[in-house]
């Protein structure tokens, strides 16, 4: 939270919030099991994935969406929803030491 | 303008003056009327709130704090079940510092199913961190709606607050109840405006963890400390309802308490009843008052220990049971007084369990028990169940 710039409960805000966007600092890549990969070749740009992704870590690109693996948790939605097949789940496992790992 | 109505008509009054923003409500027997006199308004164009239609009441509470943390001014009603299927949410509410305001109408617990007044649903959310206000009559659900928001979104509290009314004995009796000009409301309860909400320009994180290191212990104690404001500040708010509306409440309502030796304290419904009783006994020279507690949290301790201090006996009606224990708010009081140089007699009496009316016999014979014990100078039980079908059996506490 911000421990450092508070040193009594009187410094702290009244209700229980980080003063800044905890999602953008706490990187969550390293509780994924199975990582979602686009197909570039399968993939219409349609931007489905990119709609579902909860987290959301899936950005628009020119000819395809890409994930931002340091945050994706590996839920597997995109992959689901994605009409054309073209997101595939892949053990990380595979990947050996991987990027998104703290 | 005067209207006749309900209880909870009232109470959807309130929610329509104070202009609630977001309603989720899921309707149970006997709230279910708050819920379609909003839904009636609606349909009239007399009030727009966004409307959710929740599946449970769970998702009720939790589609409040959610409208609450954006920055919406939110309400809710429910009864009994209902309020215990809420539970977990109800700790979130306080916790997250959303100041939901809610009808709760005070009904049995099953099995057997029991849709009559008793206080056991509200009392068993007392640790919640909600304000508890309970009403007496259908002016007073109404009064306290806004009395509630005005409190709970203050700056310094930003707490939730329940209002509570007896089932059937308010909820479903029709009373003349003063409903004010919009104008009037809109005077007294300013927009709502919390320091921090839910803005993609602005983001933060709302409720994220907080290891036992960092700040859970400290944001625990503001709680607790905006509820030692709060009872200022409902003090503060309800002089300025009085004199904005000219009606006035107290945390601790005191009808003839002044001189008296003997002071029943109660909930809800039960206070005007024994008021009749009182005036009564007052003709033929029993000196009995009777204290309604309004406010039960924040609990009023100075003031009930100014109350007792100068009686020589103190009952407590209790219409909720602590098994194992006593009546709920027998214990509050007797903490209260405890830490007084010289306590009163005292004694619980469990009367109206499932809605059993509380009648003015009742209060009557509860009087002349508390003027044998004033006699004895000692009191002959600690808990006593009135109106029992038989004799109370089960006394394992016999010394005091």
């Amino acid at each position: 939270m911000g421990e450092n710039l508070w040193k009594t409960h009187k410094d702290i805000p009244y209700a229980p919030i980080t003063m800044f966007s905890c999602v953008g600092v706490n990187k969550t890549g390293s509780w994924r099991t199975n990582r979602p990969v686009i197909e570039t070749k399968k993939c219409i740009n349609c931007n489905i994935c990119w709609k579902y992704c909860p987290e959301p870590c899936i950005t628009l690109g020119e000819l395809h969406p890409k994930i931002d693996y340091d945050y994706c948790k590996g839920c597997g939605i995109c992959a689901n929803e994605c009409p054309v097949k073209a997101i595939k789940m892949v053990a990380e496992a595979e990947f050996g030491e991987k990027e998104g790992e703290q | 303008m005067k209207e006749v109505v309900s209880g909870n008509s009232a109470a959807a009054y309130g929610a329509r003056l104070a202009k609630a923003q977001v309603i989720a409500a899921y309707p149970i027997t006997p709230q279910t009327t708050v819920v379609e006199k909003i839904a009636e308004f609606i349909a009239n164009e007399e009030f727009k709130p966004k409307f959710i239609k929740v599946e449970s009441e769970h998702s009720a509470m939790a589609a409040c704090i959610a409208a609450s943390q954006s920055g919406a001014r939110t309400f809710t009603a429910t009864s009994a079940h209902g309020l215990a299927l809420m539970h977990e949410l109800l700790h979130w509410a306080s916790a997250a510092r959303t100041p939901v305001v809610m009808s709760n109408i005070n009904r049995a617990m099953g099995p057997p199913w029991s849709v009559w007044a008793d206080h056991t649903d509200s009392i068993s959310q007392r640790d919640t961190g909600w304000l508890q206000i309970y009403a007496q009559n259908n002016q007073e659900v109404f009064d306290s709606i806004l009395i509630a928001y005005k409190v709970g979104e203050s700056p310094d509290i930003m707490l939730p607050v329940m209002v509570n009314e007896d089932a059937f004995f308010l909820s479903h009796t029709i009373e003349p109840v003063e409903i004010p000009e919009q104008k009037e409301v809109d005077d007294f309860l300013p927009p709502f405006e919390p320091e921090y909400k839910l803005d993609p320009e602005d983001p933060h994180g709302f409720g994220s963890l907080s290891m036992p290191h960092q700040w859970y212990m400290e944001l625990r104690y503001k709680i607790a400390e905006a509820h030692e404001k709060a009872l200022l500040r409902l003090i503060e708010v309800q002089n300025e309802f009085e004199k904005r509306f000219g009606r006035s409440y107290d945390i601790i309502d005191e009808y003839r308490c002044d001189d008296a030796d003997i002071i029943l304290i109660g909930i809800g419904t039960t206070a005007g009843t024994a008021q009749e009783e009182i005036d009564l006994l007052r003709e033929i020279g029993v000196k009995v008052g009777f204290a309604r507690i309004r406010v039960f949290r924040p609990f009023p301790v100075d003031r009930m220990r100014e109350l007792v201090r100068k009686a020589k006996f103190v009952g407590v009606l209790d219409r909720a049971f602590t098994f194992g224990y006593e009546g709920p708010l027998f214990t509050e009081v007797k903490a209260a007084a405890y830490q007084m140089r010289r306590q009163p007699l005292m004694k619980n009496y469990v009367v109206g369990i499932g809605g059993r009316d509380i009648t003015m016999d009742v209060i009557k014979r509860i009087v002349e028990n508390a003027l044998n014990i004033v006699e004895e100078g000692r009191i002959d039980r600690e808990v006593e169940w009135i109106d029992l079908k038989g004799a109370q059996e089960i006394h394992l506490r016999r010394r005091y």
